[in-house]
């Protein structure tokens, strides 16, 4: 690996410019400086705020759904063979996956700036879902970007948002999924910087985003290691979870950053395979660059343009990547395997038969990842996947897939 | 790295200006666009409609600071098969072909990045290119390009808009050179009814910090506004609408259009 990484201090990233090592930092246009500026100032204030963290952790019990059970999955560990694997089920929170945990943290913080109107953007809808539930019940006017094609193949979710009242903007720009949606939400945030609150819904964009998100982002993993402790005795032997912009896996690898025996797994987008052109694997194979405020891996050509990513999962569909999971790539710390849509299908097949749980399509990815690691463990180890969401929203393009690839 | 003796080529136009009383224009094109190669005969025609200093914008996949119209401008380029060394031919070509007004490179930070920051104003100066725009690139974490531009005396622009703060725009003192680009408003690019309201208080805020001429981008279309913002400013920016007049053009006659908007936006269509 390589030596230019400075020490592993994995408690005090990112730096105070939003640095993890070489990558994140802040590329904002210029005004929208001030206005990430002030958010910062916020985000620390309310981070020493124990009346804040009261009602954030009152909000993630009795409206979320926390914690989450970390379920023993004896039927899949059965199946797959090698070590036990339990499942931390973040399908079962309020809206149907980890997305709420940010969106219940990052909303508080935009009703105490004063914010009166929330935009975000959103892939597969699950952001769009949580950030638009949490507007309706703090009473924030809601700006949902969408890029046209997730539109289209996440129907369900655009009627959810629009139920809980929403407006669902449909982006029709360039690959029409969530690059351009973020695209278009940050247009928007510069135009109406005064009284709207960004809420990203990966540990993406500017600093203090991808630190913010994690940080909200993180009970998953200070849950999961409470609840391995209760049960095992000890921490896992490996954690799995599917990487797109990576909030969920920075949610749950990040309490365990400093156990350096428990191994870190990342599952991407690999779509039709990293070989071609189209997928979505850009730790496997980007290069890095600037997207979206931070630098860290990206997808794109030999003259910097940013490629179209490709995942039949849309909330993995993205050609960038949060910094801090390149920094943990680089460092040797965390390791990423590219999962295309055929193997996530697979994984998707595997948990509805052998533990009657529908996935999501993202998670799926870590269910086939997990089968294929545990051919190198024993009985005697431990395994946890992030079960990030579950596949209601999907049963559409799994249908389809289904029935052409069965 | 020694000190630089001779003011750059913007810093002189913008001298000269301020000494016969006027103020510069400074029209903005996608290179590329309409046509590939459409940029070599729009920009001598611009420079005869009265345009001081060209903007060439380098066209990138996601543009996220612009509006509709430089957007599509810039996917057309894309289109077009426009890259990093095509912006650098043409400037090149500009040269050869006896322009010599300031020719400003703009556009966003990844695709400078992958190109290599020193190849980047390394070839630029060879190509004879006076300056840089990098709209996602604030101050803090502009260090390694202001170096290479200071080496290679070529000038580095920034943006302050009527959000940055006072502290914000006081650091760029030593840092910036050539102009500062003043956003007029809050948004994306793209042409406006209104220009601003407070235009005149966002300048002397500026000008009280920093010894720069100021140039003033963002809604410009009519000749109007050019007059309205020339009051307070040293020189005016207009993107989208000459955009706009090129798309509506027959390609053909796009170097007619480019000519005749600047002759218009100076008063004497």
């Amino acid at each position: 690996m390589t030596s230019t990484i400075p020490p592993f201090d994995i408690t005090n990233l990112p730096d105070d410019r939003g640095r993890f090592g070489e990558f994140g930092g802040s590329y904002a246009p210029v005004t929208l400086i001030p206005a990430v500026e002030e958010l910062r100032t916020a985000y620390n204030d309310i981070r020493e705020d124990p009346d804040f963290h009261i009602e954030l952790e009152s909000l993630l019990k009795n409206y979320v759904g926390r914690p989450t059970p970390l379920y023993f999955a004896a039927g899949l560990s059965e199946a797959i063979g090698g070590p036990k694997i339990y499942l931390k089920r973040e399908d079962l929170v309020h809206t149907g996956a980890h997305k709420i945990n940010n969106a219940v943290g990052q909303g508080l913080l935009a009703r105490k700036m004063g914010k009166p109107r929330i935009i975000a953007e959103t892939g597969a809808g699950q952001h769009g879902v949580a950030t638009a539930t949490v507007c309706a019940k703090m009473g924030l006017e809601c700006v949902i970007y969408m890029g046209e094609l997730d539109v289209e193949r996440q129907a369900l979710n655009v009627a959810r948002m629009r139920l809980l009242g929403a407006e669902v903007r449909s982006v029709t720009s360039g690959s029409r999924t969530l690059k351009d949606a973020m695209n278009e939400a940050i247009r928007d945030w510069v135009t109406n910087v005064d009284n709207s609150y960004y809420l990203i819904g990966s540990v993406a964009g500017m600093h203090p985003y991808p630190m913010m998100v994690r940080d909200f982002q993180s009970v998953i993993g200070r849950e999961t290691r409470d609840q391995i402790r209760e049960v095992e005795g000890r921490l896992p032997d490996s954690i799995v979870a599917c990487v797109g912009g990576g909030s969920n896996a920075m949610g749950i690898f990040h309490p365990f950053l400093e156990h350096t025996e428990v191994e870190l797994h990342g599952a991407e987008a690999a779509g039709d395979g990293v070989g071609t052109a189209r997928h979505a694997a850009t730790l496997s194979a980007g290069v890095i660059g600037v997207l979206h405020g931070s630098r860290s891996y990206v997808l794109q050509d030999a003259d910097g343009q940013i490629s179209e990513a490709h995942s039949i999962s849309a909330g993995l569909d993205y050609p960038g990547v949060g910094p801090e999971h390149s920094y943990l790539r680089d460092a040797g710390r965390a390791t990423y395997h590219p999962v295309t849509d055929a193997e996530a299908l697979e994984g998707f097949k595997l948990l509805c038969k052998t533990e009657g749980i529908i996935p999501a399509l993202e998670p799926a990815h870590a269910i086939h990842l997990a089968g294929t690691l545990a051919r190198e463990m024993t009985s005697d180890q431990i395994m946890i996947i992030n079960l990030s969401g579950r596949g209601d929203k999907d049963m559409h393009t799994v249908t389809e897939a289904l029935g052409v690839m069965s | 790295m020694t000190t630089a003796t001779t003011p750059s080529r913007i810093s002189q136009a913008f001298a000269d200006l301020a000494a016969r009383g006027e103020k510069a224009l400074m029209p903005y094109v996608t290179v590329g666009h309409p046509l590939k190669e459409s940029t070599l005969e729009i920009v001598p025609a611009l420079v005869e409609g009265g345009a001081t200093m060209i903007e060439l914008g380098i066209p990138f996949s996601d543009p996220l600071a612009d509006g509709p119209t430089i957007q599509r401008s810039g996917y057309q380029a894309l289109q077009n098969g426009v890259t990093m060394e095509f912006c650098m031919e043409t400037a090149r070509q500009l040269r050869q072909q006896g322009v010599e007004v300031p020719l400003i490179l703009m556009g966003y930070y990844n695709p400078v990045l992958r190109y290599g920051l020193e190849r980047f104003v390394a070839d630029s100066a060879e190509s004879g290119i006076d300056g840089f725009i990098i709209p996602d690139l604030p101050p803090d974490e502009s260090a390694e390009l202001a170096e290479l531009s200071q080496a290679y005396q070529r000038d580095l622009i920034f943006m302050v808009a009527p959000t940055s703060r006072d502290q914000h725009i006081a650091s760029l003192s030593g840092r910036a050179s050539g102009f500062i680009y003043c956003v007029s408003v809050t948004g994306v690019t793209g042409a406006r009814d209104d220009v601003s309201a407070d235009l005149a208080g966002f300048l002397s805020r500026v000008r009280s910090a920093l010894d720069l001429p100021l140039a003033v981008g963002f809604g410009i279309s009519t000749p109007e506004h050019v007059q309205e913002v020339g009051r307070d400013a040293d020189g005016v920016i207009v993107g989208s609408a000459l955009i706009s007049r090129l798309d509506e053009a027959d390609p053909a006659e796009a170097p007619t259009v480019a000519r005749e908007f600047m002759r218009y936006l100076r008063g004497n269509a």
